[in-house]
């Protein structure tokens, strides 16, 4: 009724007061350098299957067949063996917000995380293997943990703490006001996790369950070291076999393109169900008294938990043991060692630097777009800064590996760009879990300052230096850490391009495994879970000390 | 105690047919605020108050009309290039800068500070009744301090034209009635045009001159405060503050 349209509207509303905000360019020119990367990968892949394309084509056989499936089928097994325990734990540490261990076990949950794959994998193998402490104590009858139980045990180690930490932080969400009115009326536990717990974790589960199958599908380090075969293949450790020993580029060709088909459907079916493959933003998990357990339900917690410790305690435990009884002292010693140390160290100083880098960029870029839109319509510049950064770990290293691989392998020595591959496909790799360490931090850091910095004039680098890093320090720290920590212990990209001349710690640890020298395969195993697990720390520290 | 004190070079703030819509909320706005005055600014949640002083100050940028400051048409300047200062409900404070930095904010936007500037700062914060809190943080202040610490800042900024989005609106009343006392106090030296958003009717009552009421997106009466809360003021009005004619029994009670 009274809506004059007579007058036209001015065009481009927020484009005509604002100039070209310093953020938008950031995050175009960070998302140019990922396409790079990714177009590139792309363009080996395309280009070696048109020059043989009946290889190819001939790479569809039985046995790929027989790959796909057990690829997916060990995803959607690891996924449920983490998820559905993860609810029961994360709901049995929500309900006993204060005993006494539960930040440490809390803390121990984040450690897988910090974990590279390949340190894993040889904990599972010194406690559950043919050679490991339970086989010493069950003797002959033990069982091999090679194939589909290494696995599986291998991703739940990985993901149940993890799913666990998600869920704990969904149940965080629900309102203390809830909880008191939950225990005014009287719920017991069975109808407080009915009415008030079970709506959270269900909203909650399709996003930390299509997270947890993602990893799991481009898992490589683990089905590759704990497979042990062509039984228990999966499209990744394929794609490398068929680089690196069969010497067939027209079949890693098929197999790549097929990885990336799989992971699409999966990311879109996922996307239908409504879950979010980026996985959600870390929270602080804030302890809160409320409903008070009886004694049932406390023991049957306390047993839970203590399983779940056990369970991911154990392989860790298992790796200090076996790391210990190596000769540390020889292995320090050795120039391989600590020239793999150094070239590591450097190596992941520069990815955690370029990953932290474009984070911000895409952060940043992403909150101003937000701001600057109507609450309507989102550009795809906004969606490619925000579900972007996600589908990243839909393309696997690995396969961003191989195409550059392909596409080099006629033009260079493939071995000579081995650091900066690895360089800037880890950092792009470990982006989505620098994006979920910085970005609640910052978009609560513009919600609070956006209007008073427009107000007060605060742009551009005083912006930054005045008002964003004494915010961002904390998160940004833990977000290097940990994109340093992911690097570090990566073995993806390595194991396409290295070679004696370029060495990362778990490229040497791979080789020792190979040839059987097992207590220093151990021994480096150690070294390398010390220094992921020390940065971390180091850097959760740090930031805490300095916000102070 | 009304303070205002005219002066010609005040400047007034005109909103000339601005439309505006917010998720298929219309808006129409098309009402001056006079010069130097203190303008309190009602309606019911969702009428468009918060709406009217973002189009001020410059947050959101109106689809048609133009938003004249002083005579100047600043529709498509920046918010900081307007000759404005805002206080905002919450949030006006940079958390981990203190208060003495936060003032200085409303000098220079990088903190390059003068001696000149320095004492501004310091006589503000005396002005303000914070003198010696310079180097706090804003959570060690009180709800009522931080608010201080902004209007602090409005002191230095110096900008004509001053916005209050319901800067009190989560004080408790003694603390209430010392910030509009201030306020009254910094508005008689500096005379700027006061846009002034609340909720509160004694507000208004306490130091606004003129009303403007806001209904359904749009200005549904404007006047003089005294009228508004003489009964004579419009039925909506009437409706918004409850009780049935001249002001509701709550503000009848705070004259006694």
């Amino acid at each position: 009724m009274r809506h004059p349209r007579s007058d036209p509207p001015h065009k481009g509303e927020g484009g005509r007061r604002a100039p070209t905000d310093p953020r938008i360019t950031a995050g175009i020119v960070a998302l140019a350098a990922i396409a790079l990367l990714i177009g590139g990968a792309f363009a080996g892949l395309i280009l070696e299957g048109a020059r043989d394309l009946s290889g190819a084509a001939s790479a569809f056989d039985p046995y790929l067949l027989r790959v796909v499936r057990f690829t997916l089928w060990q995803a959607a097994l690891s996924t449920l063996l983490s998820v559905v325990p993860a609810l029961f734990v994360a709901r049995a540490l929500s309900r006993h917000p204060r005993f006494f261990g539960r930040g440490f076990i809390l803390q121990l949950f984040t450690v897988p995380l910090a974990l590279p794959a390949i340190v894993a994998a040889l904990g599972i193998l010194a406690l559950y293997g043919r050679a490991g402490y339970f086989a010493a104590i069950a003797g002959q009858s033990w069982p091999d943990v090679y194939g589909l139980s290494g696995i599986l045990i291998a991703h739940v180690f990985f993901n149940l703490p993890l799913a666990t930490r998600l869920f704990l932080e969904a149940l965080g969400t629900v309102p203390a006001d809830q909880w008191r009115l939950a225990s005014q009326l009287g719920m017991g536990a069975r109808a407080a996790f009915r009415l008030v717990e079970w709506p959270v974790l269900r909203a909650a589960l399709p996003g930390v369950a299509g997270l947890v199958f993602m990893l799991c599908i481009t898992s490589f380090t683990i089905v590759l070291i704990l497979g042990g075969g062509p039984a228990a293949t999966t499209l990744e450790v394929a794609i490398y076999q068929a680089l690196r020993f069969d010497f067939d580029p027209a079949r890693a060709v098929t197999l790549t393109l097929l990885q990336i088909a799989l992971t699409f459907a999966v990311v879109l079916a996922l996307m239908r169900l409504g879950a979010n493959v980026t996985g959600d933003a870390n929270l602080p998990v804030a302890p809160r008294r409320y409903l008070s357990a009886g004694p049932t339900e406390t023991a049957l917690n306390a047993i839970l938990i203590m399983l779940a410790l056990l369970f991911v305690a154990g392989p860790m435990a298992a790796t200090v043991a076996a790391g210990l009884g190596a000769d540390l002292g020889r292995l320090a010693g050795e120039s391989a060692v600590r020239q793999a140390t150094l070239t590591s160290v450097i190596l992941g100083l520069l990815a955690a630097l370029l990953s932290v880098t474009l984070s911000l960029s895409l952060i940043m870029t992403r909150r101003a777009l937000s701001l600057r839109r109507r609450p309507s319509a989102r550009s795809l510049l906004e969606h490619a800064t925000d579900t972007g950064a996600g589908f990243v770990l839909v393309v696997p290293p690995i396969v961003i590996g191989a195409g550059w691989f392909l596409l080099l392998r006629t033009v260079s020595d493939d071995f000579a760009i081995a650091p900066v591959m690895v360089v800037t496909v880890n950092a792009v790799m470990a982006m989505p879990f620098a994006i979920r360490a910085m970005r609640p931090a910052y978009d609560a850091a513009s919600e609070r300052h956006e209007r008073l910095c427009a107000q007060l004039g605060i742009s551009g680098w005083n912006r930054l230096l005045l008002v964003d890093w004494p915010s961002l320090r904390r998160p940004l720290a833990t977000g290097f850490a940990f994109a340093m920590a992911l690097s570090l212990g990566d073995l993806g990209v390595i194991a396409l391009f290295g070679s004696d001349s370029v060495q990362t710690l778990p490229y040497l640890l791979l080789a020792r495994m190979g040839s059987y020298r097992t207590a220093d395969a151990a021994g480096l195993a150690l070294l390398l879970g010390a220094v992921c697990l020390a940065l971390v720390v180091a850097a959760d520290w740090l930031g805490r000390g300095e916000k102070s | 105690m009304t303070p205002a004190k005219d002066t010609e070079k005040g400047t007034p703030v005109r909103l000339d047919k601005v439309a505006f819509s917010y998720s298929e909320m219309p808006f129409l706005f098309d009402v001056e605020f006079a010069a130097s005055k203190i303008t309190a600014i009602m309606g019911a949640s969702g009428s468009g108050k918060s709406t009217l002083l973002s189009l001020v100050a410059g947050f959101e940028t109106p689809q048609s009309g133009r938003v004249l400051i002083g005579g100047t048409d600043v529709g498509s300047s920046p918010p900081s290039v307007r000759p404005v200062s805002m206080v905002f409900q919450e949030n006006n404070l940079f958390a981990h800068l203190s208060v003495e930095k936060n003032v200085g904010l409303g000098r220079s936007p990088s903190l390059s500070l003068t001696g000149v500037d320095r004492a501004a700062i310091a006589e503000a914060l005396d002005r303000v009744g914070l003198g010696g809190k310079e180097k706090r943080l804003p959570r060690e202040l009180s709800g009522g301090e931080r608010q201080r610490v902004a209007l602090a800042r409005v002191l230095v900024r110096d900008r004509p034209v001053l916005l209050l989005d319901e800067p009190f609106a989560s004080l408790g009343p003694a603390l209430r009635d010392d910030m509009l006392d201030l306020l009254a106090g910094v508005h008689a030296e500096q005379a700027m045009t006061v846009l002034f958003v609340t909720h509160q009717p004694e507000d208004a009552r306490r130091i606004g001159e003129n009303m403007v009421f806001l209904d359904n997106g749009m200005v549904a009466a404007t006047g003089s405060v005294t009228d508004f809360f003489d009964g004579t003021g419009p039925e909506a009005f009437r409706r918004y503050i409850g009780a049935g004619s001249g002001g509701s029994r709550d503000i009848a009670r705070k004259r006694t």
